[in-house]
């Protein structure tokens, strides 16, 4: 068997139905292709399904074409007929000339993500200097210098062409040998496909937020909570989420219920694969080209050492499980023994799962695991003011926090003023994990608690050895601002803010708090070859990210992008970004054209991104040094939000 | 000149797909069937409806509403309501404009003005207050659950009620609280949009609207068993 057949955590699922979410068997486009284990081994870029190609002169075409995912025909759009997008396999300081063909019936565009290049080539209709997309039946052509290299991708920025298949990878080759060495090199591209027309997705959300999420907790939840933690306790830790009307399982807006999720371009039932040979180093480039979905990405036996994050290298980090946002990238390396893994990438609702084999032999495959429990959202992830509760609790926004589970906590029930860290009464041993003494303090500082609003007093720090050999890191290093919700965020468009949002950076996040394995966190990632602008910000903007879930409307300070102004910024100026996430949903937030050097509390080797994670309820910043001209756009990545939550940077 | 209608044409095309996007609030609207149920009264089998259309944008729209009842003698209860409806808090909307009561005769028509959403504890509530001819007032409120038994299986319990400031003989409705409805409905959602139903219906009729009912030789309290659809798109 290839597959175990229970990939829904709970409820009822016809046969049926579990073909459609594991996919159809050789669906998508390979489809007769009728590939051999000669022609695996004689073509990495076959077994990529989609083709890549290399060189500085690229013609694509945008059509239109069928693909069979589910069991259902369904028109995808495509790259020179592929879906996913051919892999582009560019030079570092070679000049990229891309003649794009639009065949759609409706106006196009591809933009170049997380690629540094003038604003004019950036791909985004209205907002790069000069582009109104590239109208039906028009070629558009598209030149810049590769000044970078890594894993990067790329996709429409016009409509919905996104969900409907139009993305791919971007690889570019170093012009320095790469820090680390590989024996084989695979793209793992991440997405999601429905079958239904993006427009009825999108209509069905503003009718019904919650029709595609079939996690919510029932009746059995209710009971299973009345028997171990009381009534008392189960009144309390709802009580919060009745009265603001949210659900603790919103985790994602939409779910496997209409998603398969791919890898690749294939489909769970039929899974990706990627050869190699005993003894052989496998580079792994993940990308998430979804729509929609994060993924929580592991290969069961095999430890996983993160080597660079969004394109960008940084200091080697060995994990068992890593969260990929929408539009992130993650280049890997393992060291497969001599046989088959399943790589796992489960979405962050645990409502299906994308997946693919490692293996020496095409005829061998891995078992595949159990999706984990669907996780709920906590008061932590509402951005909840927990002053109230005495210092125990506040030092955890900064902390190394494996090995304790938020989700357990009953914040709002526990009387915590003046207690003893060892003596916490928390009902059922729920707090067995956690032990201050043994808590690693990586990336912790205090200067975060303070400026997350947090009382420190009191709290034994001598208890918690810090990670051995970090530089201290001071204050100023993060935003001390306070947090202010604009009074634009006052009004139907907006049904929660953040009272006490935290700053969050070695959280894992939810569904992965103390799961029992590594996972990667934004606090591990470190610059390889140390901080590239090493300037303090000239200036701080606050960005709030705004909505209302059941209204299916998402802004930024409460104003939508269509009411919004641009943001200008100054050429030459260094900004500090510091979003406060008002929802109970992940914004994986994409700033074009310029880096988001994310501040993770060394400022000696802050890590570059082009996507940054803000996690429910909480607080994040980064550095923007203002070095590139021209109009930019600057949005949630999550298509069904950035209609909204999205604004215009100007630069001049 | 086609030249240019087809540059027109390319450039209002590249406007619509604006930074990616499209229109983030589209105009939309929605048809629903709240309930389309029998039940089995007193009086033999009578055919309930509620239903509500919207067409508009996120915070503005045009809702109708209907609600009645058929029995043996053809449509016994029948009102239609035209509200403009604005966002005026993250989980309510304002809604007013027209009812026209149709059955039972002679015709009522009320100016209305009321609110709909959700409040705290997740109770979806619609209270409505209407201003009528000759100075008559009234008031309706319904307030509803939905508990999970499973992702599909959702047991919802309702109450109604109408209150009116004077007696209107003609039309069998008296001072006060006139009736009272706790309805307790268990469906499930093949798909989400399309439910059915069964469940039970407690009525009571109080003060002269009982004493009209009585008077008439109607029953002035039920407890039906009832069985129905749910439907929307």
């Amino acid at each position: 068997m290839k597959y175990r057949k229970t990939i829904f955590s709970g409820g009822e699922m016809s046969p049926s139905r579990r073909r459609f979410v594991q996919g159809l068997a050789m669906g998508g486009m390979a489809a007769g292709l009728g590939l051999t284990t000669r022609t695996l081994w004689a073509n990495t870029d076959q077994q990529q399904k989609m083709p890549t190609l290399r060189g500085t002169d690229y013609d694509l075409t945008i059509g239109e074409q069928v693909v069979n995912f589910t069991g259902t025909p369904r028109i995808g759009t495509t790259v020179n007929g592929s879906l996913p997008a051919p892999i582009l396999r560019w030079k570092e300081g070679d000049t990229i000339t891309l003649r794009v063909k639009n065949n759609l019936p409706e106006s196009s565009s591809i933009h170049w993500h997380g690629i540094i290049l003038p604003s004019s080539q950036d791909g985004v209709p209205n907002i790069s200097d000069g582009f109104h997309g590239i109208a039906p039946g028009t070629t558009h052509t598209y030149q810049f210098k590769v000044a970078q290299s890594g894993t990067f991708w790329y996709h429409s920025h016009s409509g919905f062409q996104e969900q409907t298949g139009l993305y791919g990878p971007i690889v570019i080759d170093p012009i320095e040998p790469e820090p680390f060495t590989y024996d084989r090199d695979y793209v793992v591209m991440l997405s999601d496909w429905t079958d239904e027309d993006p427009t009825v997705v999108y209509a069905k959300l503003k009718k019904l937020s919650h029709y595609y999420n079939f996690n919510e907790r029932t009746h059995k939840d209710l009971m299973k909570d009345l028997k171990e933690k009381g009534l008392a306790r189960t009144w309390s830790e709802r009580k919060m989420w009745m009265q603001m009307r949210m659900s603790q399982r919103d985790l994602a807006d939409v779910t496997g219920y209409t998603y398969t999720y791919l890898m690749n371009g294939q489909t769970p039932a039929d899974g990706w694969t990627g050869l190699f040979r005993k003894g052989e180093k496998v580079r792994l480039r993940f990308i998430n080209g979804s729509a929609m979905s994060f993924f929580d990405v592991r290969i069961p036996g095999l430890k996983m050492t993160v080597v660079a994050a969004d394109g960008q290298y940084v200091q080697p980090v060995s994990v068992d499980e890593f969260r990929i946002g929408v539009a992130e990238t993650y280049d890997v390396i393992v060291e497969p023994d001599d046989g088959a893994y399943t790589i796992f990438a489960q979405s962050i609702d645990r409502s299906g799962y994308a997946r693919g084999t490692l293996t020496p032999d095409p005829a061998m495959t891995a078992e595949v695991p159990i999706m984990d429990p669907v996780p709920n959202l906590t008061h932590m992830d509402m951005g909840m003011d927990m002053s109230g509760m005495g210092h125990g609790m506040h030092g955890m926004g900064g902390m190394d926090m494996k090995g304790m589970d938020h989700s357990q906590h009953q914040m709002g029930s526990m009387d915590m003023k003046g207690m003893d860290h060892s003596k916490m009464p928390m009902g059922s041993g729920q707090m067995q994990g956690m032990d201050h003494s043994k808590m690693p303090m990586k990336g912790m500082d205090h200067s975060q608690h303070q400026m997350a609003g947090m009382k420190m007093k009191g709290m034994n720090h001598s208890m918690m050895p810090g990670d051995g050999g970090k530089k201290p890191v001071h204050p100023s290093d993060f935003t001390s601002g306070k947090v202010i919700h604009a009074p634009t965020e006052y009004g139907p468009q907006v049904d929660m803010r953040a009272q006490a949002p935290q700053y969050r950076l070695s959280d894992p996040g939810v569904g992965l708090r103390n799961n029992g394995r590594r996972v990667l966190t934004y606090a591990d990632l470190r610059n390889l070859r140390g901080t590239n602008d090493p300037r303090d910000p000239d200036r701080e903007i606050q960005l709030h990210l705004t909505g209302n879930m059941e209204r299916y409307m998402w802004s930024m300070n409460g104003v939508k992008f269509n009411d919004a102004e641009p943001l200008r910024w100054k050429l030459g100026e260094r900004l500090r970004i510091t979003f406060v996430n008002d929802t109970m949903m992940n914004h994986p937030m994409h700033l074009h054209g310029m880096w988001s050097d994310l501040e993770t509390g060394d400022n000696d080797y802050i890590p570059r991104k082009h996507t940054v994670i803000v996690q429910p309820g909480s607080r994040i910043s980064y550095r923007v040094t203002v070095d590139a001209e021209g109009g930019w756009a600057y949005h949630c990545h999550l298509l069904y939000h950035m209609l909204g939550m999205f604004r215009e940077v100007q630069v001049s | 000149m086609r030249k240019i209608n087809m540059m027109i044409l390319a450039l209002s095309m590249s406007g619509s797909a604006f930074a990616g996007g499209m229109n983030d609030d589209p105009f939309l609207f929605m048809l629903k069937m709240d309930k389309f149920e029998l039940r089995d009264a007193d009086e033999g089998t009578v055919l309930v409806w509620d239903a509500q259309a919207w067409a508009g944008k996120d915070l503005n729209k045009l809702w109708l509403k209907s609600e009645g009842e058929r029995g043996e003698e053809g449509t016994e209860e029948g009102n239609v309501e035209v509200l403009y409806s604005r966002a005026i808090a993250p989980f309510w909307d304002l809604q007013a404009g027209w009812r026209h009561d149709f059955r039972p005769t002679p015709d009522r028509d009320w100016a209305a003005f009321g609110v709909k959403g959700l409040a705290p504890y997740l109770f979806e509530v619609d209270a409505t207050a209407y201003v009528g001819e000759s100075g008559r007032m009234a008031a309706a409120l319904s307030v509803e659950y939905e508990y999970l038994f499973t992702q599909k299986l959702i047991l919802s319990p309702e109450l109604e009620m109408n209150l009116y400031s004077k007696d209107d003989e003609a039309v069998g409705v008296g001072s006060g609280l006139s009736d009272l409805q706790l309805g307790l409905r268990l469906r499930y959602e093949i798909v989400r949009e399309f439910a059915p139903y069964i469940g039970v219906n407690w009525w009571n009729k109080f003060g002269k609207t009982a004493d009209y009912a009585e008077a008439a030789g109607g029953e002035t309290s039920d407890v039906e068993f009832v069985a129905g659809f749910r439907l929307w798109f």
